[in-house]
């Protein structure tokens, strides 16, 4: 029995809850890990105490931070059994290889060396435990890699083939999964992006404390390293991270065409719709301000290739769609024992477009019965709504445009020891802080309501995908997921603005702001805290 | 591919086995600890202490846990589905007290308040309490079989509800769960810390091996006399494809043991699970903790493997159509699949092993006043 469509519902608005969570939290680790390394790089080659101290202090946001990336991450891994269970039955022969890799190849070095991390600092020797801030960095990038091979497979499902004896698709070459194009531009950028958010967030606070001419000394070196480090990670995002991505596979074609509201397919090389409204009832868009070329240059690489327009796109699939019934009567020849050659000839013939058959189960459970009227339905279900796909990219475009300015003028005025008068740039790094974990966000509404209808591209439909439970047990644990991460949520948001405040002088070495004296600050601020 | 299709579902049986007993070892005494921690310690610095005995490894530990996961998923995909989706509620409110586990161990010390530090050292107890019971009567309700089927497309239905789990049985497993690893956390803290707290784990540790004891035993003349088993009747060739309809199986009580009367050598494991938990009795008795500590291990290892091995070659047998149940042969991924995770196993699994081994080295000895008063703004 397929799931009912609330449970449907509530089951994409629990993983979308749920992820969105788990990514306000990974962006940081990710590239804070990286910055700790460089940091304590150059402790460990000048001996300057300062920089044990820089890597210190931040490392006690950065544990702050991560015990929350741990804490919604567990979620993560059960999920898929949990609440798509069908979706782990069709494809778990692939997908679950990546995330069984990423557990044994990088989520157990990551999390085997924080804690020596944190503790081991009187028991290691300076060399060492530099190996170990490595060790928590390359882990948390590696386990973003094998993260996103997987989630590049749902996107552009390759190396895998369906096999109709066990029903489920199965791994043909792991080669083909691994180094899937898409899955590679999904990491460079995803991981580039926490990079940037990362270097935001500390070129921020050092800015702070800047601009209110305390902790300088420390304040000036975090501020170098992030500014450099985020120069470099935002020219990445841009330049690595375009629309190449985006050609490869069907469905991300589709996406293409929402991100650009690219409603009819143009002659070579298609222009680029800067700004507009899109309207989904009249497929065009209104006010819309055009750049000539510039989209088939940038999505294609050519002056030749084409991009294909949304109502060109809906004619192919529910094209598709019709072959897909096809292949599901042909597949039920099969289930029922016909296994002659000619039997499975003719579903090899069509097997490609099972998938789309599989559109129609919302709609009719037999498949091939379909009615004209709920043909064209599920071909217009291909088709995304095209205004958050449209603004969601804009709004994190124009956010990594924010971003390379700052970083850019925040490089500019450190190398003409130049900074402190600059308290407009100063102010401005401290309002851009949440501004990447805005850009991430956005990126992943692109990236996985523009996947849909589909969990795997072209695949297996979402609506097929979730597990038959009641509307009653997902209620249950949404409120429960809900709950329990604004709880922690709200908690540690008031340790990281705390820690924050305090600055260096959260390390009690004696050596910086508000250190002097007993009735300090500091214990103000705590009981301040605690009274909350 | 370097072996058949059966030797490779044989060989993910054990993997499964070592992915989940490593999960049991390791983070089991981390669920001990966190069991312990508001008894044994009674002081602010008496609970850093317990704290601190785990605090920069029970996140590695916690590790084997996502691995077993991920492993499922890979290896043994309708597993994975059935039994998490299958075991909703119960699996929910086992990640809800885990989520207590990462954000307590960093956050406690962060503010001075008592009431902010006693409010996580209560949530550090339930992180430890709630997930063993959960895993406890997880496996009391496998061994009894659970409700449900597949239909034609395989999609699976599953008709039992939450409060269906906690049947007799799988509370005595739950039970007996809570004891077995309450036991090998006070034997970490006997060998971890000194003095008082020291002496209350070891007082501890006595009592939860005698429970330990008891509840193994009453679980396994049940399993002889009054549960039913799973038989495999007939099924095709291991070493082809075939879906879990196409078996045919039977109930009986007592078939539970067809694998110890066809294996004799078996009796060794349940005998080293109760062996191991008087053991740890018997050297917590005797203040030698080190010892006490390697024999909890002992028991827990053979408890686990006892369970496995009873329902071997069954993971997921159905009440509702036996012919259903989920085993090894039958739940498992691609030939294929298998072998590539075969080989990420066969590399991984050893470097895993030394660096955590290099990781318990840096972090040997005890934990003392001493260590907290010298490191109280960088411990946990």
């Amino acid at each position: 029995m397929p799931p009912l469509d609330d449970v449907v519902a509530l089951s994409r608005l629990q993983f979308a809850a749920t992820a969105l969570y788990h990514f306000l939290f990974v962006p940081l680790t990710l590239g804070l890990a990286w910055i700790l390394f460089i940091m304590e790089s150059v402790y460990v080659m000048t001996g300057r105490q300062v920089y044990k101290d820089m890597t210190q202090f931040w490392g006690k946001l950065f544990g702050i931070n991560f015990a929350m990336g741990v804490t919604t991450g567990i979620t993560m891994e059960f999920q898929f059994g949990t609440n798509w269970a069908y979706y782990s039955h069709y494809v778990g022969d692939i997908f679950g290889a990546p995330l069984a890799i990423e557990g044994l190849m990088a989520f157990f070095l990551e999390s085997t060396m924080v804690g020596l991390f944190f503790l081991g600092w009187n028991r290691l020797s300076k060399r060492k435990h530099l190996m170990v801030t490595f060790c928590v960095a390359l882990g948390s990038s590696l386990s973003a890699l094998w993260i996103l091979i997987a989630n590049g497979w749902m996107n552009h499902p390759v190396g895998a083939a369906f096999n109709f004896d066990t029903m489920r698709m199965e791994l043909v070459s792991i080669a083909e999964v691994i180094f899937n194009p898409v899955a590679q531009v999904k990491f460079v950028h995803t991981a580039a992006a926490g990079y940037v958010t990362a270097s935001m967030f500390v070129l921020g606070i050092s800015a702070l404390y800047l601009l209110k001419a305390r902790d300088v000394q420390f304040a000036l070196r975090s501020f170098a390293i992030a500014a450099a480090f985020g120069l470099a990670s935002t020219l990445s995002v841009i330049v690595l991270g375009d629309e190449s991505g985006y050609t490869a596979g069907e469905v991300n074609k589709v996406k293409l065409a929402a991100i650009e509201a690219a409603w009819e397919t143009q002659p070579a090389p298609a222009g680029l719709t800067l700004f507009g409204f899109p309207d989904d009832e009249q497929q065009k868009t209104h006010y819309a301000v055009e750049l000539p070329w510039v989209l088939g240059l940038i999505a294609t690489r050519s002056t030749d290739g084409q991009v294909i327009g949304l109502k060109e796109l809906r004619e192919q699939n529910e094209a598709r769609i019709r072959t897909g019934m096809q292949a599901y009567a042909a597949l039920l020849r099969l289930k029922r024992g016909d296994k002659s050659p000619e039997a499975k000839a003719a579903f090899d013939a069509v097997k490609a477009d099972l998938g789309y058959g599989l559109l129609l189960k919302k709609y009719t459970p037999n498949v091939v019965d379909a009615s004209e009227a709920q043909i064209k339905q599920a071909a217009a279900d291909t088709i995304p709504k095209v205004a958050p796909l449209f603004w969601s990219f804009r709004g994190m475009v124009f956010l990594g445009f924010l971003f390379l300015f700052i970083f850019s003028a925040a490089v500019w005025f450190m190398v003409r020891r130049n900074l402190a008068p600059q308290r407009w740039l100063l102010k401005l790094c401290v309002i851009a802080i949440p501004l990447p974990w805005v850009a991430a966000e956005l990126g992943w509404v692109v990236a996985e309501y523009g996947r849909q209808p589909w969990t795997i591209a072209g695949v297996l439909p979402t609506h097929l995908s979730a597990s038959s439970l009641s509307p009653g047990s997902l209620w249950f644990s949404l409120f429960g997921f809900l709950g329990f991460y604004t709880l922690l949520l709200v908690v540690e948001m008031g340790l990281m603005f705390k820690y924050a405040k305090l600055g260096p002088a959260s390390l009690h070495t004696g050596r910086y702001h508000g250190e002097a004296g007993s009735g300090t600050p500091e214990h103000l601020a705590e009981d301040q805290i605690a009274a909350v | 591919m370097l072996f058949d299709y059966e030797t490779y579902k044989l060989i993910w049986w054990a993997f499964v086995g070592v992915l989940l007993l490593g999960f049991a070892l390791t983070d089991g005494f981390d669920f001990g600890v966190g069991i312990a921690l508001p008894f044994v310690g009674r002081t602010d610095t008496e609970r850093r202490i317990v704290i601190n005995t785990i605090g920069a490894t029970w996140e590695g530990n916690q590790t084997w846990l996502i691995t077993a996961g991920g492993a499922l998923f890979a290896a043994w995909p309708l597993v994975y589905a059935a039994a998490f989706s299958g075991f909703y509620v119960a699996l929910l409110l086992c990640l809800f007290a885990l989520f207590f586990r990462p954000v307590g161990f960093d956050y406690r010390n962060k503010l001075q308040d008592p009431r902010w530090r006693n409010t996580w050292d209560w949530c550090l107890f339930a992180g430890g309490f709630v997930p063993p019971v959960i895993f406890g009567v997880a496996f009391g309700n496998l061994l009894q079989g659970v409700p449900f089927r597949y239909d034609d497309m395989l999609r699976l239905e599953y008709t039992g509800t939450f409060f269906d789990l906690l049947n007799p049985f799988g509370l005595l497993c739950g039970v007996l769960a809570l004891a077995m690893l309450s036991l090998h956390g006070a034997t970490w803290l006997q060998q971890k810390t000194e003095g008082a707290v020291a002496e209350r784990a070891r007082l501890m540790a006595m009592g939860a091996a005698a429970a330990t004891i008891v509840l193994f035993a009453a679980g396994g003349l049940w399993i002889a006399k009054g549960i039913e088993g799973y038989r495999i009747v007939s099924m095709p060739d291991a070493n082809s494809v075939f879906l879990p309809a196409a078996k045919s199986v039977t109930r009986a009580t007592g078939a539970w043991l067809d694998n110890f009367a066809r294996w004799p050598l078996l009796w060794l494991l349940p005998v080293l699970g109760l062996g191991g938990a008087a053991l740890a009795c018997l050297f917590s008795a005797a203040r030698r903790s080190l010892p006490a500590f390697l024999a909890s291990g002992l028991a827990v290892s053979g408890v686990v493997l006892t369970a496995g091995a009873a329902m071997f070659p069954f993971v997921m047998p159905s009440s509702l159509l036996p012919a259903h149940s989920l085993t090894a042969w039958d739940a498992v991924s691609s030939h294929r699949t298998l072998s590539v995770m075969f080989w990420v196993v066969i590399v991984m699994l050893p470097i895993v092993s030394l660096y955590t081994g290099w990781v318990y080295r840096v972090m040997r000895g005890k934990v003392t006043h001493q260590h907290i008063q010298d490191n109280t703004h960088t411990a946990y």
